[in-house]
């Protein structure tokens, strides 16, 4: 970095901490996401309704896409709305 | 044969004594189909997410069962035809409780060879013998 404003900009990253944390699911050993269990996948639903990108919830790759499976499943049966404003 | 599960939500119109009447209709499609139910559950009146048919609520039942699979599509056209069913959701459950299983064993067999750990050379030693037989 050649000036403090820059630095500055990339140690206040908004959503969390840089550094890498294990996946939630492999933490607690999940093997399957269940998509009638409202509570877990509500984490992964911000405000406008979409699905949390990876990125930013750090869910290891396999469990993103059970829990995008989910999800999506989910918002067949009214259970998670597929848009909130 | 295969595991499948049926979510279902009945119209709120329908009454609460009433709702079991509905679920045993759809057993007896299931049954009439030559499928072998392994769980009933009524899981109760809930909000929905968004309007169904203009409807704001509805009450969840939750069916297991196993089929063959060809029955799927003559039950959910059967349940379409219903006017108390709202919405279906059938999905096919053996492929994920194998996986669950197979990833069950693998931790335990790897918690296993972390208890009785030796030195990283005989750790070494051992998985080359296993990799043998």
């Amino acid at each position: 970095m050649t000036n403090s404003t820059t630095t500055e900009r990339v140690t206040t990253i908004p959503y969390r901490s840089r550094r890498r944390r294990e996946c939630r699911f492999c933490k607690e050993h999940v093997d399957f996401i269940d998509y009638k269990d409202v509570k877990t996948l509500m984490d992964f639903i911000p405000e406008r309704g979409k699905i949390l990108p990876r990125r930013l919830s750090g869910v290891c790759a396999p469990h993103q896409r059970m829990l995008a499976r989910a999800i999506k499943r989910a918002r067949n049966m009214a259970l998670i709305p597929y848009v909130l404003d | 044969m295969r595991n499948y599960e049926l979510l279902f939500i009945i119209s709120p119109q329908v009454a609460d004594h009433e709702v079991d009447g509905v679920i045993e209709q759809v057993k007896n499609h299931l049954t009439d189909l030559g499928t072998t139910i392994t769980k009933v559950e009524n899981l109760g009146r809930r909000k929905l997410a968004y309007e169904i048919n203009h409807f704001q609520e509805g009450t969840y039942a939750l069916i297991q069962f196993q089929s063959q699979g060809a029955e799927i599509s003559e039950l959910e056209r059967r349940l379409r035809v219903m006017d108390h069913v709202l919405r279906y959701l059938t999905v096919r459950l053996d492929r994920d409780l194998r996986r669950m299983a197979r990833m069950k064993r693998k931790r335990e067999r790897r918690r296993g060879e972390h208890a009785q750990a030796g030195s990283p050379k005989e750790q070494r030693e051992r998985k080359s013998g296993e990799r043998k037989n």
